[in-house]
């Protein structure tokens, strides 16, 4: 009627699979794992798989990397779904303590924000005194600028900015795309519209884009990033050991150095800034 | 266009020097969807069967719960399982989030309404009587069962490729539910728009050319079984 023995041997071979992937996936979780959430700047530079190598080879720990904007990672972390947060974004870092949903905050590096958009630059900030100045030229010729938009570091630094030229932004020039650093650099690119970007990304991405880098060097554009442990009290299965390890790594003399001989096309992308 | 064609040549490149990174996330990919779709035959076979062959109330409403779950986004999906898996959901204790597991689940659940919908036609496609007379000739349930799925294996055959073409492909759960991790839940479409956002447009069609090699496989092999089908019926 139907050959029973094929259905036999098939089932067979289904099980010794199935028994196979169950206990490799199984085999995945270890104890000396530490997730990271961290922000797409840190992440799409290249800076993490540039370091955490390291770092598992003095301290045995691996490291799994959750690449997502700051809001994000700060809620994956105020959840417990993540051991630790590296993130840009002061105040936010600050509430984030505050609530009690972190500890042992320490700064590790910083770089800075920077303007880029078409080099023929339409709404001439490049001659621009600050930061907000330019921002106001952006505005007054409703010239098209892209926004991240999700709620990340780079999005909070940019409305903090807008917010001191007294006017937030709206109308068809100013577009909220809600994507990562590097997706809004090729928007801005294609549209030939202006965009804020770390340096980092920028640096990693100039390569591949006809932009130009328009305005820098003001004050208000510095952006220091911060490592923060979740709160072991509010979540008792974070690995908090390890984490610790991390932070006391990353600000090690080693870390630090590292992090500042860290380059991409030639160009360093942090300065170390452990105190 | 140059762009297009560099990209193109380079993925070949990439995908014949043995990247080994490119290969081990093929393989996440692989392992993650075959076991997702291994574990969701067996209950999709036994409801499909049920609500084909089974006579009870509500038959036709399930039926037309299980056709409307082809519809839900993946995201949806992944949204919903990343709330129950998080560690504030009702299955946090788990520690599920951000595991190759929590992929699997994802796509166990996407997967199994395609093989119910699809199971279920051949089902009501295939001649009741195969079912009838080897109950008559003395088989037990169990058997009787096996008799008619090896009936419609043609059908079961496209039902699974179907699936597992949606699953190998789907990106919006995977990366909410695994967190594109490099080396554990990178798979091929969180990795493709991982490396389109970092504008390395060779590697994600390096990968896409996999999918689309895989597909080719698959429909290949479905084309090579149903030929020899209407061979010896």
């Amino acid at each position: 009627m139907f050959p029973t023995r094929h259905f036999i041997r098939i089932g067979l071979l289904v099980s010794i699979y199935l028994a196979y992937s169950i206990s490799a996936i199984a085999g995945n979780d270890t104890a000396s794992l530490l997730r990271l959430a961290t922000t797409t700047s840190t992440a799409n530079s290249g800076l993490m798989e540039y370091l955490l190598p390291e770092f598992t080879r003095d301290t045995a720990i691996e490291v799994q990397i959750i690449a997502v904007g700051t809001g994000k990672a700060l809620r994956l972390g105020r959840d417990g779904d993540v051991d630790a947060v590296l993130v840009h974004a002061k105040k936010a870092e600050q509430a984030f303590i505050d609530a009690g949903f972190g500890v042992d905050r320490a700064d590790v590096m910083y770089n800075d924000f920077v303007l880029i958009g078409s080099p023929d630059d339409p709404a001439h900030i490049s001659g621009s005194q600050t930061v907000i100045e330019a921002l106001e030229k952006v505005r007054d010729t409703k010239s098209a600028f892209i926004s991240r938009g999700d709620d990340s570091g780079t999005h909070k630094k940019e409305m903090s900015l807008w917010q001191k030229t007294n006017y937030s932004p709206q109308g068809d020039w100013y577009k909220s795309v809600g994507q990562g650093m590097g997706k809004v650099i090729q928007i801005a690119n294609e549209l030939g519209a202006y965009t804020m970007t770390d340096r980092g990304t920028w640096l990693a991405y100039q390569s591949k884009s006809n932009l130009a880098l328009l305005y820098q060097g003001d004050p208000a554009l510095f952006n220091p990033y911060g490592i923060i442990a979740v709160n072991p009290k509010r979540h008792a299965h974070v690995n908090y050991e390890g984490t610790k390890s991390l932070i006391s790594w990353l600000t090690s003399s080693k870390g630090q150095r590292m992090i500042g001989e860290f380059m991409v096309n030639g160009e360093k992308l942090f300065v170390p800034g452990a105190r | 266009m140059d762009v297009l064609i560099a990209s193109t040549l380079e993925a070949f490149r990439l995908l014949f020097s043995g990247n080994a990174e490119i290969w081990e996330i093929i393989g996440i990919s692989f392992r993650v969807s075959t076991l997702a779709i291994l574990l969701a035959i067996p209950p999709a076979l036994i409801i499909a069967f049920v609500l084909a062959y089974g006579n009870f109330f509500g038959r036709r409403f399930l039926i037309s719960l299980f056709n409307t779950f082809l519809s839900i986004p993946a995201v949806v999906i992944g949204l919903t399982l990343f709330i129950v898996l998080s560690r504030q959901g009702p299955m946090g204790d788990l520690g599920l989030l951000f595991t190759q597991t929590a992929m699997m689940m994802g796509q166990f659940i996407l997967c199994l309404p395609i093989l119910i919908a699809m199971a279920h036609t051949s089902f009501q496609a295939a001649d009741r009587r195969a079912w009838e007379t080897a109950r008559t000739l003395g088989a037990n349930r169990f058997y009787a069962f096996v008799t008619v799925l090896y009936e419609i294996r043609f059908g079961l055959l496209a039902a699974m490729l179907a699936a597992y073409g949606r699953i190998i492909s789907e990106v919006g759960a995977s990366m909410m539910l695994g967190g594109n991790i490099a080396h554990y839940t990178r798979n091929i479409p969180t990795a493709i728009a991982l490396e389109t956002s970092k504008g390395n447009f060779a590697e994600g069609i390096a990968l896409g050319v996999v999918l689309l090699f895989l597909a080719f496989v698959l429909n290949g092999l479905l084309h090579h079984v149903q030929g020899k089908g209407s061979i010896h019926p």
